[in-house]
């Protein structure tokens, strides 16, 4: 399925052991991270090895998106002033409270792809909402700019601001992720929840990710490469909705063929957005034949 | 090199060496099968005694002077304590102390607590090397050129089949004994030493002209089963204070590797596995101890619980892991040659359909029933391979020796399904070259080389290649694998060495030869 986003693996930018690997995990995307995962000593080197990374290695349908620090930060243009010219497919703004940090950051990519020659536009933002302000101004964050193409919420940091602690069952970002999935599908575009932080416990990592996709999240960030299956596990649509989803679409098809506006499926009508989402499953089922049925 | 020729692979050999004698170019890995010639068998000696309640001599010295044990002659030794031993260290001072000199050793494998050999070497005790294994010191002294007579390096099938037909006629065996009897009845499976199966000190008991045990964990008679070797098979036994560190004899059990690369190739071999439709009911499988080969064994074992596939038998160097798939009832029987950790050993002494296996039942390719020629599916490590499939398990990127033949051509060569498993590239270097420095496992019998990238099948398993491809797996040409990993890493520099001076000789285990290791420059 092209433009799959199940996952998207966090790979410290200053890791290149863990970078040249990065398309043999499995992931439908990675995150290159010059922010928390490089501390500050090293966030110039960091950020040559990204950009040297993304001139020089193929990472095939892999979808490259780049985090770079905070708009407030000292790093912030150098990050983008490299990042950018190489053109990956995104760049991750973290701590967004408001669309002026997504603007400052549109700004800087709309000169920087003019500068290099690129296409305007190529070069997409991930919003990354990690705090109540954020939270708050999610809808306005996802429809601030045409290059926001995805939402991501930060758990983390968010449980920090609200002054919370961070649960296995995840009570206190019910409402955020709700907001945040809300916002970004009015405005048209991916959300992808946050990390599950203990890398022992997939069991749990299933169940959270089944609940998020449940809320209607498309992908979720995984922290380390053993993450990725039980990811994707979650979003194994069940075999009893993809032989439904079969009829939906060859129902369909047939009635297009003869020229009938209706559909019926075991004699129930069906209209567009329900074929519409039968051939998104069916496109997403794809993805799972090469994919082994029980991650251990 | 003189008198050289050019084997199958269009590898150069030498047709004789000074010591050695002459040699058959290697033609295939069952041509030799095929010839259907009658090889004799060479049969130890009967050499009576007067009736005894014990062999236990007072000393080490002892023994070896009712050996009859002279300069010049063959000793065995076998390496089931691994990197805990301390009898081959011992012996050969023990003889070196006698004044002996010019012996040939023949131990089923040197390995890291052997660096001592290097000094024997060059002091004149040890002249030549017959060994699975070289690394460490040894490795890198009979790489530079140490030894004048080359090292021929057998895999445990050819170890075997060498014992068998008197290519190692070995005078005196030195048994390292975890617990005997004063008659001699061994077992490997008890005592402060006990390692488990003494699968390859099977045959150089069968077949030697004298044979020592040397203990650490003396019982009383008659010893209790299991025993691993019976007392008409030795002359004397020596109790000594230690046989070595038990720490290093059998370590803790295996785990699993943690490695994202290494669980990506394992769960691209394992998919493989599954599009050949070996793993069903009655499947036989062997793997390695090695990071991704046991994690092959992990998806395999969660596959044949949630499936209720139950296998027939399990082969090899065993792991943990495989013993625990025994006590799930995933297999019928463990096949055991070498035992590879603690959990090992005490499985092997209490559960009976944990069989200890000599090494030539294991992979003599030339008796009447090997059992890898039984196995489905094998999973074998590489140090690295090449674009016709050949695989190095010998020699490093540097060209020194520093690995083990194994049981690796063996199980390649008889096992229906066989993968060898590698990351694409170690340390900067790729692992698929263009021609590996050493075979030691020809192409031909390689189904498949899988890494983290890629799954390259053997053209000639055209088969295999449509069922993977029907799956969806990720086949690639090991030839685009190559030029990917090389725009990674770069090409490094082709290396230096010193073509007329042959320093180990690869035996193929029918005997033949398969490829040269020369003098690194």
């Amino acid at each position: 399925m092209k433009g799959a986003r199940r996952s998207m693996l966090y790979i410290p930018g200053n890791n290149p052991g863990m970078i040249q690997h990065a398309p043999v995990f499995g992931a439908d995307s990675i995150l290159l991270d010059l922010e928390d995962a490089v501390s500050t000593g090293e966030k110039d080197a960091a950020r040559l090895l990204v950009a040297h990374f993304l001139k020089v290695m193929d990472f095939g349908a892999l979808e490259v998106t780049v985090r770079v620090n905070g708009a407030d930060t000292e790093w912030f243009e150098a990050d983008l002033e490299a990042i950018v010219p190489c053109g990956p497919y995104a760049v991750r703004v973290p701590k967004c409270n408001g669309p002026k940090d997504v603007q400052k950051a549109d700004a800087v990519i709309k000169r920087l792809e003019k500068e290099h020659g690129m296409d305007e536009g190529s070069v997409m933002i991930h919003a990354m909402i990690e705090t109540a302000l954020g939270v708050e101004n999610a809808f306005a964050l996802a429809s601030c700019s045409p290059r926001v193409d995805a939402l991501t919420l930060g758990g983390q940091d968010l449980t920090a601001d609200l002054g919370v602690p961070k649960t296995r069952e995840g009570a206190e970002l019910f409402y955020a992720r709700s907001r945040v999935v809300i916002a970004a599908k009015a405005a048209g575009i991916a959300s992808f929840d946050t990390v599950w932080a203990d890398i022992g416990d997939n069991e749990g990592l299933l169940e959270e990710t089944r609940k998020v996709t449940g809320l209607g999240f498309t992908g979720k960030a995984a922290i380390h490469p053993g993450q990725i299956e039980w990811i994707h596990e979650a979003f194994r649509p069940a075999r009893e909705d993809i032989r439904k989803a079969e009829r939906v679409v060859a129902a369909a098809d047939e009635a297009k063929r003869m020229g009938r506006g209706v559909v019926a499926v075991d004699g129930r009508m069906v209209d567009a957005p329900v074929v519409k989402r039968a051939r998104r499953l069916l496109d997403l089922a794809a993805l799972y034949l090469c994919e082994t049925e029980d991650p251990s | 090199m003189k008198n050289a020729v050019t084997n199958s692979i269009g590898r150069r050999i030498p047709q004789k060496a000074e010591g050695l004698g002459r040699f058959r170019p290697f033609g295939g890995s069952f041509a030799l099968v095929d010839a259907g010639e009658e090889i004799p068998r060479n049969a130890p000696p009967m050499r009576p005694e007067q009736p005894s309640r014990s062999k236990v001599r007072k000393s080490l010295r002892e023994a070896v002077e009712r050996s009859g044990l002279q300069s010049g002659m063959t000793v065995s030794f076998h390496h089931h304590l691994r990197n805990g031993d301390a009898l081959l260290p011992m012996v050969l001072s023990e003889l070196e102390a006698m004044g002996m000199s010019d012996l040939t050793i023949a131990p089923s494998s040197l390995t890291g607590s052997h660096d001592c050999v290097a000094g024997f070497m060059r002091r004149g005790v040890v002249s030549r090397i017959f060994t699975s294994g070289l690394r460490g010191e040894v490795g890198a002294a009979v790489s530079r050129g140490e030894l004048d007579i080359p090292v021929i390096i057998r895999s445990h099938g050819g170890r075997a089949r060498a014992i068998e037909e008197g290519s190692i006629d070995i005078d005196v065996a030195f048994l390292a004994a975890p617990s005997c009897d004063p008659l001699g009845n061994i077992s490997g499976a008890r005592g402060k030493s006990g390692c488990g199966s003494l699968g390859y000190a099977q045959v150089d008991a069968a077949f030697a002209r004298h044979v020592i045990a040397v203990t650490d964990g003396m019982e009383k008679y008659p010893l209790p089963e299991p025993v691993s070797i019976r007392q008409h098979q030795v002359n004397s036994v020596v109790a000594v204070e230690s046989l070595g560190d038990p720490s290093k004899i059998a370590t803790g059990s295996t785990r699993i590797t943690r490695n994202p690369v290494d669980l990506r190739i394992a769960r691209n071999a394992f998919q493989l596995i599954l599009a050949s439709e070996l793993l069903a009911p009655g499947v036989s499988f062997q793997v390695g101890a090695g990071g991704s080969s046991l994690a092959v064994a992990s998806f395999v074992r969660n596959h044949m619980r949630t499936k209720g596939v139950k296998g027939s038998f399990g082969l090899g160097g065993v792991t943990g892991y495989m013993v625990q798939m025994l006590e799930e009832g995933l297999f019928d029987c463990l096949y055991d040659v070498q035992s590879f950790d603690a959990s090992v050993r005490d499985s092997l002494a209490e559960n009976p359909r944990h069989v200890e296996i000599d090494q030539s039942l294991y992979a003599n390719p030339l008796n009447r029933g090997c059992m890898v020629h039984n196995l489905d599916i094998v999973v074998l490590a590489a140090l690295d391979v090449d674009v016709d499939f050949n695989v190095n398990v010998m020699t490093g990127n540097d060209g020194v020796l520093r690995g083990a033949s194994g049981g690796h051509s063996d199980t390649a060569a008889g096992a229906a399904l066989s993968i060898v498993v590698a990351p694409s590239f170690r340390g900067g270097v790729p692992t698929v070259k263009e021609r590996v420095q050493t075979v030691v496992t020809p192409g031909e019998s390689v189904d498949a080389i899988v890494t983290e990238r890629g799954i390259c099948v053997n053209p000639r398993r055209e088969d295999l290649l449509k069922a993977a491809s029907k799956a969806g797996l990720p086949v690639m040409d090991i030839a685009d694998l190559k030029r990917d990993v090389e725009r990674l890493t770069g090409l490094p520099e082709p290396l230096a060495f010193d073509e007329t001076r042959p320093v180990a000789l690869v035996e193929y285990r029918d005997g033949t030869i398969i490829d040269t290791v020369y003098r690194v420059k």
